[in-house]
């Protein structure tokens, strides 16, 4: 049964791991707004969840095909989020600076505030089911 | 708990940012220092960002590694009557551009004003996860 309830809100619980996951890129990028040379990262959402609900290695990671290999690092420390940080990419940049930095502030500014709402679309939707579960129990 | 993390990256990036805006003041308010301690013209003075990783994350922070000296030559500002004047009559005046330091100014003003927006969203977030299943 505490199986079921797991299975019930782990793909809400997944997501919104992931989206706070983004949310700390998307920061980073805005307080690296104006430092030479960096570039701007992101996560391909939907791809990250669909790796961390099927468990999937993504494909930056090297596969362990042998028991003595090595855990990568991340994921031993961070679970989910970690498998998520190998698919790290670098955003695509309209207007490069001279400097080297890819941090579009609009791009970012945007993509923060859409977040920061599917984040909290997510805590509503684990509410609702969470109120639904305890209408189911009591009656 | 991953969004704690928004806190330091904002946080820091919000240090580095007052740092440069204090450098600004200091290069606006001696635009017009003729001798410093040293006896020499007032320099224009640059902060250097750069990212730092933070513990356990993809993500980073920001923050000023150094402060550099602008190495362009004074401005000569030709006054034989003022007591600082050289042989030929040149004042050597600081080589701070008023101009620069203002969108400088600017800048990091609005830099700062962004990081305090996304310090903002995740107090919210943070509240709302904590209020979950109430």
């Amino acid at each position: 049964m505490a199986n079921e309830l797991d299975n019930a809100l782990q793909f809400h619980a997944e997501a919104l791991n992931l989206r706070a996951l983004r949310q700390q890129l998307l920061a980073s990028n805005i307080a690296n707004g104006d430092t030479p040379g960096y570039k701007a990262r992101d996560i391909d959402f939907s791809k990250a969840l669909e790796d961390a609900l099927t468990g999937r290695v993504s494909s930056a990671q090297l596969a362990r095909t042998a028991s003595g290999h090595l855990p990568p690092a991340q994921t031993a420390q961070t679970g989910q989020a970690g498998q998520a940080t190998g698919n790290l990419l670098y955003r695509q940049v309209l207007q490069p600076s001279l400097d080297g930095n890819t941090v579009d502030m609009d791009v970012e500014r945007a993509q923060f505030a859409e977040n920061a709402i599917h984040y909290e679309a997510n805590l509503m939707f684990i509410n609702s089911q969470l109120k639904s579960l305890l209408a189911a129990i009591q009656g | 708990m991953s969004l704690f993390n928004l806190f330091e990256i904002a946080g820091g990036a919000l240090t580095a940012q007052s740092q440069r805006l204090n450098t600004v003041a200091s290069n606006m308010a001696n635009a017009d220092s003729m001798t410093g301690p040293d006896g020499k013209p007032y320099r224009a003075k640059q902060v250097v960002f750069s990212s730092v990783p933070i513990a356990g994350g993809a993500a980073s922070s920001v923050r000023v590694t150094g402060v550099t000296e602008d190495k362009s030559p004074f401005k000569q500002v030709y006054n034989p009557q003022h007591p600082l004047a050289d042989k030929q009559g040149y004042v050597s005046l600081p080589n701070v551009n008023v101009v620069d330091e203002m969108v400088n100014m600017i800048s990091a003003s609005r830099s700062y004003q962004n990081n305090v927006e996304v310090m903002n969203t995740a107090k919210t977030l943070l509240l709302k996860t904590l209020q979950l299943g109430s």
